[in-house]
């Protein structure tokens, strides 16, 4: 017999009901628009050269919206060459910060969860390297200019490297495409590598211990145990860490901005798509729609990937119980 | 561990063992070089005159003198209200992050407690609209917040906030390890409101995961620079961000990379106090907020 009871699901409804309201008012609504303005030729003429820090309502703007089918694509793939060249930009500086991290974040996270090496102060370590993760990136791509420009503190070290001679102009290596795009990456190396190197320690400490021990009285030495063991098992971990950092390179502004005064300069070597986003906001509106669902469509592809990936691995994990 | 295993090859093992351990020890040292030789450049930097250049190591004297430049007023035409600034992003992180944790603890409460028939699909749309980045509505949204007159508003940058997947996500991981259903039931029993239960109750014991959200979103809100770019134009509004964007346009008249260090430091010092305090309780939470598959 059952007997009848109170139904609580209307409260269920009532607490979801603000999440919902929102989502749909400023993130879902804002979407649809932006994919619906991405198929548009819309245009802001505003007479004058634009003004950047200028006022977003000019007085004499002119706003042409026409169907454009998938014009604003094709100008992003093909015909515009800086949002092409801003396309590569934005792969080539998160690459250049990417590699590095991956690499020390696991040299880094093997060290720290070796049980023969033993290292000290771990938690001195794990503070410091996770420390620049929590600062103002703005700041810290600022605090680099502040730096490197000529008479900044680290100029005399990195001056030369860009051929700073009188006769050169006094060239900081913000002067040249390869600096800008290196301190870019060396940037988002010092942010990022703390966290992935925090993220990759939690996989590896959910290694079973009996495997290392059973490695090394077996005589493994350390690089085939990292190699045989610790690589294949922390696979979903690393492609959570692959597929989440491309998300986030994919995403670069507060860097590359600060560092070039939103310009991209040199030659705009340096400019990322969503700077241009920022930058055509108020005047090339359909083309800078048509990056925001590229954004979307990449970001979405990624995400699908690291959740099958996951879930892959977990599959095979209860596979392998069950046998 | 020990004992046996050491035995086979013991002096080859330990030489080689010490030698790891060096390399491990010179490659960390080298690493906190890295990390903190720029933030300790900066802070030196705020304590130096305008005239002194170049590296230096030991900080200068003209610490006072560059807190009195800073808040001149030539300062405030130049970049705005660089006092106001600070202000400003401490109320907009303060209410962001508040209104986030809160409303997604609420909204996690919803899934994990109660029995509807939306609960499973509501789950499943909040997981997959935690990997939308911001950026891909961006358009969208600034358009809608031109046509809503909400341009230097903080409404856009702080009510937007109570819709976050991620979150969401925490909370309800957080519910599922450490809040038992059946204090709900004894709330309910006892006659005590769903509301009621949620807010007295149920929040207390989430406490934990709210210091641990609180932190993380604050910092998210305080950071930001993407969004205000969109909203804010008015001087008078910036945030810290944007303060230190219309520093680094300075033309090289203008430029006083002192004051420019010293608000530096203003904007991060903040942050690195409270983490410094709780950097056990973030890194944790990082860890754990990573092995969600």
């Amino acid at each position: 017999m059952k007997r009848k009871s109170v139904s609580y699901a209307k409260w269920g409804y009532i607490f979801l009901a603000p999440f919902f309201i929102v989502y749909c008012i400023f993130a879902l609504y804002p979407l649809i628009q932006t994919f619906y303005n991405s198929f548009m030729s819309y245009v802001i003429d505003r007479g004058t050269i634009d003004d950047i820090w200028g006022s977003a309502t000019g007085a004499k703007e002119t706003t042409t919206i026409t169907w454009g089918g998938l014009s604003n694509y094709s100008a992003v793939f093909s015909k515009d060459e800086t949002l092409v060249q801003s396309f590569l930009n934005t792969i080539i500086m998160w690459v250049i910060g990417f590699i590095p991290q991956i690499a020390v974040s696991l040299l880094l996270a093997t060290w720290f969860t070796d049980l023969r090496l033993k290292i000290k102060a771990q938690g001195f370590f794990k503070t410091v390297i996770y420390l620049p993760n929590v600062i103002m990136a703005s700041a810290v791509a600022f605090l680099f200019t502040c730096l490197l420009i000529r008479d900044g503190a680290l100029y005399n070290f990195f001056g030369p490297l860009a051929g700073d001679s009188p006769a050169g102009g006094y060239l900081s290596i913000l002067d040249k495409v390869w600096g800008t795009r290196a301190t870019v990456g060396f940037i988002n190396f010092l942010l990022w590598y703390g966290n992935t190197t925090i993220l990759l320690m939690a996989a590896i400490m959910g290694i079973d211990p009996g495997l290392y021990e059973a490695a090394q009285i077996d005589g493994a030495t350390p690089s085939q145990t990292f190699w045989k063991i610790t690589m294949p098992l922390i696979r979903p971990i690393l492609s959570f860490v692959l597929v989440t950092s491309m998300i986030g390179g994919l995403q670069m502004y507060d860097v590359p901005s600060l560092l070039t005064l939103d310009q991209g300069n040199p030659q705009g070597k340096a400019m990322t798509i969503i700077m241009e986003i920022q930058q055509r906001k108020d005047s090339d509106v359909g083309k800078a729609c048509a990056v925001c669902v590229i954004i979307f469509i990449i970001s979405a592809i990624l995400g699908f990937i690291t959740m099958f990936g996951m879930d892959d691995s977990r599959e095979k994990k209860k596979k392998r119980r069950k046998v | 561990m020990t004992g046996s295993t050491e035995i086979v090859g013991q002096e080859t093992g330990k030489t080689s063992l010490l030698i790891r351990r060096i390399v491990a020890y010179v490659v960390l040292v080298i690493l906190v070089f890295i990390s903190l030789l720029p933030f300790y450049l900066l802070f030196i930097n705020a304590t130096r005159d305008k005239a002194q250049i170049g590296i230096q190591w030991y900080p200068g004297s003209a610490l006072i003198e560059n807190f009195r430049k800073l808040f001149a007023a030539s300062t405030q035409v130049a970049f705005g209200n660089v006092y106001k600034a600070l202000l400003n992003s401490l109320i907009i992180s303060s209410c962001a992050s508040v209104l986030c944790v809160y409303f997604s603890a609420l909204t996690a409460y919803a899934t994990h407690v109660y029995q509807f028939k939306l609960r499973k699909a509501a789950d499943t749309f909040i997981l997959l609209i935690m990997m939308v980045p911001t950026q891909a509505s961006a358009i969208g949204f600034y358009r809608m917040m031109i046509s809503l007159n909400l341009i230097d508003s903080y409404i856009p940058l702080i009510i937007p906030a109570i819709a976050a997947p991620a979150t969401y996500y925490f909370m309800k991981q957080y519910m599922a390890s450490s809040l038992p259903l059946e204090i709900v039931e004894a709330a309910r029993i006892d006659g005590c409101g769903e509301f009621r239960t949620f807010n007295t109750i149920v929040r207390p014991i989430l406490k934990p995961a709210f210091a641990v959200q609180i932190i993380f979103t604050f910092v998210g809100n305080w950071n930001n620079f993407f969004t205000p770019r969109l909203i804010i134009n008015a001087r008078e509004k910036y945030t810290v961000p944007l303060v230190l964007s219309a520093m680094s346009h300075a033309g090289p008249v203008e430029r006083d990379v002192a004051i420019f260090y010293l608000y530096m430091v203003l904007a991060i010092l903040p942050v690195i106090v409270v983490y410094l305090f709780l950097s056990k309780f973030i890194i944790r939470g990082v860890a754990l907020g990573s092995v969600k598959g």
